[in-house]
């Protein structure tokens, strides 16, 4: 009885199915949550989701690479999810055409307290340099960051691993930041979201609103390439 | 919705050639964002066919940031040798850049006279 099911285990483990259908109901269940929370943004579906799973994969021994192999089909979807941000930008053209001077303004300065601060705290806590200039893009999409960090002396796998827990931090602090802060507009808001927390922050943003939603997602396509400039000139003054 | 997802898939696979054609450190998915939403903003026909499965990926974009998620466990004995300084520069600096640029945008938006009339 129990080499059945150690048999069954086995077999189960090793396909791409048990892992897929892990992701989604672990998700399924966490969006129940966050729903019945009415989006409280500490029931974060994410942050929410990724407990149990990465607890059964650490209960279970199973190594990362199998339970990507599952996990894959959904992470693949990232990438047209990205390109389809283009629908609601194109319908929020025109407001963002107004908005250009703010969108602009507040680009320069998050963009620039994101790195400076980011890589100044670090520095004051005494960090060694391959930390710091690992943390540096630490706002911006994956494979933007990942490439950032790799030209300025940082390490691509430590820097992805920065840019998931700053993305779930701004999804869960960025709506309650604001609101201590009185600002109500979406845009802005959402801009903040995106700017900060890449897609993460973006995601979080849709679930506030179309329009921060899709200020979020041209916050985190301009700060990608803005940090993409800034970075290197920022790392040339740190001692 | 077969047509949408194939149109976003092969603006994804454009802006995949473009960036390697061209050398540039962009994702590829960004390109095709970016090409995508010209063609959007040109065609208001080009939007309407995406835009059951943009709502459809976009309103779950959450569940696709998942795998990367947990795969962060991994890694977290790397970010404990200096989890102070790291934790501490994350939480400050995001914090920092939420709030900057949430106040700046509002600011330039008030001192310009830019608030929705909607």
């Amino acid at each position: 009885m129990s080499q059945d099911v150690v048999r069954l285990w086995v077999y189960l483990s090793a396909t791409p199915l048990l892992w897929l259908f892990a992701t989604l109901i672990a998700y399924v269940l966490a969006d129940i949550f966050a729903r019945a929370t009415g989006r409280h943004p500490l029931a974060n579906p994410i942050l929410v989701a990724m407990i149990p799973l990465a607890a059964l994969l650490w209960f279970t021994k199973t190594p990362y690479t199998t339970y990507f192999e599952g996990a894959q089909f959904v992470h693949f979807m990232l990438g047209p999810a990205t390109v389809a941000i283009a629908v609601p930008l194109a319908a929020e053209f025109k407001r963002m055409r107004r908005l250009a001077v703010p969108i602009l303004v507040a680009l320069f300065a998050g963009s620039l307290t994101a790195i400076v601060s980011a890589v100044g705290i670090a520095w004051l806590f005494g960090a060694p340099h391959v930390v710091l200039a690992s943390l540096a893009p630490k706002s911006v999409t994956t494979p933007i960051a990942m490439g950032i960090a790799a030209l300025v002396g940082g390490l691509p796998s430590l820097t992805a691993t920065m840019v998931v827990v700053t993305g779930i931090l701004t999804g869960v602090i960025a709506l309650p930041l604001t609101r201590l802060l009185r600002v109500h507009d979406h845009a802005a808001h959402g801009f903040a979201s995106g700017l900060a927390g890449h897609g993460i922050g973006t995601a979080r943003a849709f679930h506030d609103s179309q329009v921060a939603g899709t200020f979020a997602g041209l916050a985190l396509a301009l700060n990608g390439l803005l940090t993409a400039v800034l970075v290197p000139l920022v790392m040339k003054l740190v001692p | 919705m077969l047509q949408a997802f194939t149109i976003l898939l092969g603006f994804q696979l454009a802006g995949e050639v473009l960036v390697r054609v061209l050398h540039v450190g962009i994702p590829g998915p960004v390109v095709g964002m970016t090409m995508l939403a010209i063609g959007c903003i040109a065609s208001v026909r080009l939007r309407k066919m995406c835009e059951a499965a943009a709502t459809m990926l976009l309103g779950n974009l959450s569940l696709l940031f998942l795998p990367a998620a947990v795969g962060i466990v991994q890694f977290l004995p790397l970010l404990q040798k200096q989890g102070l300084a790291i934790g501490a520069a994350i939480l400050g600096s995001t914090v920092l850049a939420i709030a900057v640029t949430a106040l700046v945008f509002r600011f330039v938006v008030h001192h310009m006279k830019l608030e929705d009339r909607e």
